[in-house]
Order: structure tokens, then sequence, then C-alpha cells
């Protein structure tokens, strides 16, 4: 089977998606694929054109790759690809959209306050600031709209930092949340096909929370999978994570990331439609916990894309 | 890395089994974090590195950089001399060489630091793969874990990585337009002894310093050649753009002034050969440079023998000098193309120096953009620069920070780009404006002394302090 890998692209998650690119190359070429990679650029719709792959596997993150944009044109193209479909990804890429499909089918998700720089240039809306702290408490997390791997997302102490780290998510995206601070355990369930796999507990060694670092250097964090949960703990947050997973619309494969908090309520943060495949990722973690090796993840992740139906035909 | 489709590729690689590879797991990764030396938890990969590594993309205007512009060097010398290379030692320069490095081109090191005045014996030099290597050596031979160092604040970011591979436990000290305050090293000296410690070396690049490009004043430089005299502490002069100046009178290398006793000299042909034939060299001290020889025998065995062929017959035809001053006569219209181009594009909270040679400008934004953060939005719009945190050790300060380097990209990419930055700089002054309904807040929000709080002129102003960061308390930590 000829299987074509999309990587790269020009999101400022380009290495990470590097990563998980080579190491789906790897499995791959051992399940017996004919494997061509592609570096995700201008050139994209021509070589898949050229290549004709029976099967495109997506290893893109971030915007530009995660958010539906090279799922559209795969649909075009008429060629099966890995991961939630194209609306899936859009939901799950923008945590805004995430967020209210989230508290409309009553799934616990903390509480936020979302603008775009529109808001504050041309409507005032730094003047709600006060309210807005008021409401959400400190202290309390500021991160753009929509971007991966926890770029850009800040921590505001008191009501001082807030406008520093609202400019900083703002350099990110257009649009950024200021949401309450869950205090509590940082959870991530991964789903294949819709099945929960075993939860995976993060535990920053050195930072005081999962930031872009220690997420991918082998050695900086402490994971436990499965996470240390009671047997009714681990079926309310699989629970919960598996209704997010439906209210966004996923299928073949995702991540949910949740926090445990004080009162063991799980809250989800959101949804990562294409999660990250490097050696630390947290989604091969939780497959091998599984028993799943990543050639067989990689392998059943390829055959939900073979049997899910695409929308055009292809003309060859 | 970028991968070239378009490009005839090379053969296949060879590369492990893919089941061997594809098989990493979670045991896996304990198993080598639980293998990895203690020294590799300070050898950091960040995020700013993976942001780098975007920069690469062709569209990008990276004022990031910090290379010669090779483009200048005629391809038909480089073919000559590779000919006359290949036909007359062709069996030599494909050999091992003596680790120290040739004779010859210790010789032609000599003369390049006669350029600048300085006379040091053929016999202290060693010729190292770039300066890169040098520091390298210098730090791998005098600093146990835990042993302070001293460099600037900011200090050249390719140094932050040694000092830690080596666990040297590093302190920065402050700088203004005269380079390193020498009173603030006094007093770190100080600090120091009072707990009966002394520092290994104190690290600089008193000439046009990269990131910050101001200079060591001379009545600095002759304090710190005393203080170093006084206190029995080594100086590791890193001098690669001495020879790159613009205006202004040369200054006097700390090796002059001190004769060698306590200043390790560092030198590179990086900026005024090629950065690509990695050749740089040492001077130092006899035992010190004993012992430096030992530990490049291991790293490495010897510098490239090509490379030094190559050198060899650059400064056999004795055209350096003019090379070098063409050169000069392209980076000075370059950084005037950069300054014209910051006074007009950047907003008025912004503060910049004017280096008189080099290759950096260090612009200082209001404390409430952070540079990493800014870098995102600046790659939006295909630009590129180095945020000021790379040049702390402790990737703290300096967030407000920039290094813009000059010399990579002629005047019209050089104005473009900087256009590009003011843009997204002046978008974010424009939102936390809104955001707080506050105007007008200068650089570095309130620290800087009056007199430097304002603007640099467009031509022959004052150089502003280089102080972006915030809390006082976290210097010289």
């Amino acid at each position: 089977m000829k299987t074509a890998v999309l990587k790269g692209g020009r999101s400022l998650e380009r290495q990470v998606s590097l990563r998980s690119g080579a190491r789906v190359e790897d499995a791959l070429t051992s399940l017996g694929h004919q494997v061509v990679p592609l570096d995700a650029g201008a050139d994209l719709v021509q070589r898949l054109k050229q290549e004709e792959p029976d099967v495109a596997f997506i290893a893109l993150h971030g915007p530009g790759g995660e958010d539906g944009t090279p799922q559209e044109l795969l649909e075009i193209l008429g060629i099966p690809y890995t991961g939630p479909g194209v609306a899936a990804c859009i939901r799950c890429m923008d945590k805004v959209l995430a967020k209210h499909l989230l508290r409309s089918a009553g799934i616990p998700t903390p509480d936020w306050v979302a603008f775009n720089s529109t808001a504050f240039r041309e409507l005032g809306a730094g003047d709600a600031l006060e309210e807005i702290e008021a409401r959400l408490g400190f202290p309390l997390v500021v991160k753009p709209g929509g971007q991966g791997s926890a770029l850009g997302v800040r921590f505001a102490a008191s009501q001082d930092d807030v406008p520093e780290a609202l400019v900083s998510a703002f350099s990110y995206d257009d649009r950024v949340l200021l949401e309450r601070h869950v205090p509590g355990r940082e959870l991530a369930v991964s789903f294949l096909d819709g099945e929960p796999l075993p939860v995976v507990e993060v535990h920053p060694k050195e930072e005081d929370r999962f930031n872009y670092e220690a997420r991918y250097e082998i050695g900086r964090t402490d994971y436990v999978c499965p996470a240390e949960l009671d047997a009714a703990e681990t079926m309310e947050v699989q629970g919960v994570a598996a209704r997010a997973y439906e209210a966004l619309g996923c299928t073949g494969f995702a991540r949910v990331d949740l926090m445990l908090d004080a009162d063991s309520t799980p809250q989800v943060l959101e949804a990562n439609a294409i999660p990250g495949l490097t050696d630390t990722s947290l989604f091969p973690m939780a497959a091998d916990a599984a028993s799943i090796s990543f050639e067989e993840l990689v392998a059943r992740i390829v055959e939900l894309a073979l049997t899910r139906p695409v929308l055009a035909t292809k003309s060859r | 890395m970028v991968e070239q489709q378009d490009s005839p590729s090379p053969p296949e690689p060879r590369r492990l089994p893919a089941h061997r590879r594809a098989h990493q797991t979670a045991h896996d990764l304990e198993r080598y974090a639980g293998l990895f030396a203690q020294r590799t938890r300070v050898m950091r990969s960040s995020a700013m590195r993976d942001l780098m590594a975007i920069t690469a993309r062709p569209e990008v205007i990276s004022l990031a950089g910090g290379q010669a512009d090779t483009s200048t060097f005629p391809p038909e010398t480089f073919a000559a001399q590779m000919t006359r290379i290949a036909q007359e030692s062709s069996a030599e320069a494909l050999q091992y060489g003596p680790t120290e490095g040739f004779e010859a081109m210790k010789s032609a090191i000599c003369g390049v630091m006669a350029a600048e005045g300085m006379a040091p014996d053929p016999e202290d030099v060693i010729v190292t793969t770039g300066g890169q290597q040098a520091i390298d050596l210098v730090t791998k031979t005098l600093v146990d874990p835990g042993d302070p160092v001293i460099c600037e604040a900011p200090t050249y970011p390719g140094a932050v990585p040694v000092f830690s591979s080596y666990q040297a436990e590093t302190h920065q000290v402050e700088m203004d337009e005269a380079g390193m305050k020498i009173d603030q090293l006094e007093n770190l000296l100080d600090r120091l002894a009072a707990d009966g410690r002394r520092p290994k070396f104190i690290y600089s690049v008193p000439t046009f310093q990269n990131p910050a490009g101001v200079s060591l004043s001379a009545e600095r430089r002759d304090r710190l050649v005393e203080l170093a005299r006084e206190r029995e502490v080594l100086v590791v002069e890193d001098n690669p753009y001495g020879l790159l100046r613009y205006e202004g009178e040369p200054q006097q290398a700390l090796y002059l002034l001190d004769g060698g006793d306590y200043v390790i000299y560092i030198g590179t042909l990086s900026k005024i050969l090629s950065p690509g034939i990695r050749l740089g060299w040492a001077v130092a001290p006899p035992p010190v440079m004993e012992k430096m020889a030992l530990g490049k025998q291991a790293t490495d065995l010897c510098t490239s023998t090509l490379a030094q062929y190559f050198a060899l017959e650059y400064f056999a035809e004795d055209r350096w000098r003019s090379y070098v001053d063409g050169l000069c006569e392209i980076y000075r219209s370059r950084r005037d193309a950069m300054l014209e181009a910051l006074q007009r594009h950047f907003p008025e909270q912004a503060t910049w120096t004017r280096p008189q040679g080099g290759m950096f400008v260090w612009a200082t934004l209001p404390s409430y953009i952070d540079t990493s953060d800014l870098l995102a939005k600046a790659l939006r719009e295909n630009v590129a620069f180095v945020p000021g945190a790379a040049a702390y050790v402790d990737g703290q300060q300096g967030r407000s920070s920039m290094r813009l380097n000059f010399s990579g990209f002629d005047e019209d990419r050089i104005r473009e780009g900087i256009r590009r930055i003011g843009t997204v700089v002046s978008e974010q002054v424009a939102l936390y404006q809104t955001i707080t309904g506050e105007h007008r807040l200068p650089a570095g929000s309130g620290e800087l002394p009056g007199p430097h709080a304002h603007r640099p002129a467009p031509r022959g102003g004052d150089v502003v302090p280089l102080r972006g960061h915030r809390e006082d308390g976290q210097r010289d930590r």
C-alpha cells in the first residue's frame, strides 16, 4: 500500500510534527507500506496528485495541520486520511468553540471568557477586565484560542500579570481565552476508534506546569500510565472524556486533556484532533499501556482511515 | 530540517531497522532517561530552538543569523585554491594533522592578530575547530562542576550551553554602552571571595559584543586587566569581530594590554573568511595550552587538515586584508540601513544600541512584550530575530530584548525585515495600550536612568543601556 505521511508544514509545531512523522514512517515501513514522506508546503496538492497515495497519514500539528485544512484538501482529492474529519478538526483546534460545545453538552470545563483583539481595539474590552477577573479569580490561565503544545500559555497570578499575558497570547492567535485555573491532577485520555485507552497522568519534574519544553524532552517529565486512579475514578474520567470526544465529533483517534480537581471532578481542558506521536507523546504511551505496540497503533489508525467513507471519489 | 524534495536526492541512507525505532515505548524512555548523565539535566532543548528551526525557510528574512555573507567570496578564487591544493598537496590535505594545528597556520594566525597589534608566540597558539571549540576547550580545561564562571549580561548565546554542559555556576554582569560594568564585576568578585570562592574565568566579548553590539571602553579594559592580575583570575577574551570596524578608532585587545599572562585569547576565521571551514584558535599560557591540546586530542584529534590548507592558500595570496576591508564596506552600509530602518519603523517605546562594528544590534522593547512570544507573530510575517532570553543563563532576563543581525542580508532585505518586525511590535504596543488604557510607557518601564531613556538619534546618537529586564534581584544570581 502506498501511504503518504504529511508532516512538517508551516506551523510553530513543525519540529514536533517532523518527529511524529519520522516515527510513523518507520512504523509504516516495517508494516510493509510504500511510504511517501511529504513536507506540507506550497506543492502539497501537486505532490499528492503525482503520487496518488492510497491513504494519507496526517502527522501535522497546530494551525494548518489539525485545523481541518489538509483534511479538506484530501477530501477534495478523494484520498482517505487518518484522524478525525474536517468538522471535528475545526472544533478541536478552536478552543473557544470546543468549550462552548462542551458546556452545551453539560460536560464540565473550567469557566472562561474569550475575546479577539478587536474587542480590545474597538470595543474597549479592557474596561471589562475587572469583572472578568472577579468572575474567574486568580491565578487565571491566559491562552491563545488555537495553538497546541502549550505555546503562548501564561499564568496570571494577579491583576498586574494579565495585560502582559494577553499580549503574549495574542502573539499566537487573534483570539485568546482567559480561563479559571483548576488545580489538580493533569490527566489525558486517548481514544482509538472511540475506545478509551488507559489514562495517563503527567507530573512535570521541574516546572510548575506541563509546558512546551517539558512535553518534548526525554526525562523532563514523569508519566504514570495507567494513572493511579481507582476503578470508579477511572470510569468517571474515561466517561467524561468519551462524552467530550463525542460532543466534538471525533472519529479515528484523538486525545482529551483533563484536570481532576480537588473534588475529584474531571474537568475537560481541550481535545487534540491529532495528538502528538513523538517519543515523549502521551498517545503512544497510553497505547503501550494497553499492550498496543506503536506499529499496531499505526496499523489500526490507517485501517480506520480506509474504512471511513470520503466525500469525493477518486478519478484516476 | 527542511527537506529538499526537488533537488537530486542522495542514495537512501541506511537507517536502523524500522522495527527497532518504532518500538520505542514508555519503558524505553525511562530506560534512556535513567542513563543520562547529570550534566544533561542542564542541557536544554527549548521551544525557542524549535522556533528557530522554522527561520530556515527560504521565504523568511532571518535577522536571527550571525553569519558572514559568504557570497562575497569569489567562487573562482575558491575553485583555484582548491585545485591548487588537489594538484600540489592532495595526500597531505587528506591526511591527519598535528593536534595543535600546522605551523604555517599558526604563523598565519599570528599575522591576523598582528593586524590588531598583537604579537603572540606561534608556540602559544592552538588551532581549533571554530572559535566555539576554543570556548569548549577552555571550559573543559578549567571548570569543575559548580565552579563559578562570569560572563556579560547579555552574553554570546552559544557560550551558555558550553558553560551549562560543564555544570559551571554562571554569573552574569550587567553591561551598558561601555560594556561590562567593572564595578559590578568587582562587587561580584568580592561576594564570591567572601564565600572563599574565585571564578575560574571571566568570559568577555569586549569588542562589538555579541549580542549587544557595544564595546568595552578603554578605561574599563585597563581596569579589567588590572583586576584579573590582582585577583589572579583568568579572562577569556573572545574576539571574532575586532577587525570588522566601520567607524571610530581601534581599541586595544585585552590580550595586548595584559601581555598574555591572565588573558586567554580566542579568535576565529568565521567572520573574516568563512564559518563553514570551522577554523578558530586560542592563545593561552603554556600550561593551560598543554591541557587544552590534550582536551582537543580527546575531542577530535586535530582540526580539519583540508580547512587549514584552504585557509593557508587564502593567506598566501596576501589579499586577505583587502577582502576584510571589502567586507567592512559592505557591512557598514548594511548597519546604516538597519539603524535607519529601526528609526523609521520601530515605535518610540523601543530603544537599541548603535554598534561601531561587528554584526549585531540589540533592541529593547517595552517590558510587557516577551520577544519569545513575539517571534511567533513575527514568523507569520516571515521575519525572524533572536529573542533576548537566549543571551541569559537563566533564560528569564532579557525577555523584552532581541538581537538583530545586519551582516547576512542586503540593504533592501534588512529594511523590509525591520519594517515587518516594527509592524508587529507596534501592533502589540497598541494592543497593550488598549488593554490597560495606558499610553506612552517608556522602554524598560521606568527602570532606565533618565538621561538615557531617549531614542537614539539616527546618526551619532547615544547608545542606550542594555537593560530590558524587570527584576533587579535576578541579576547576578
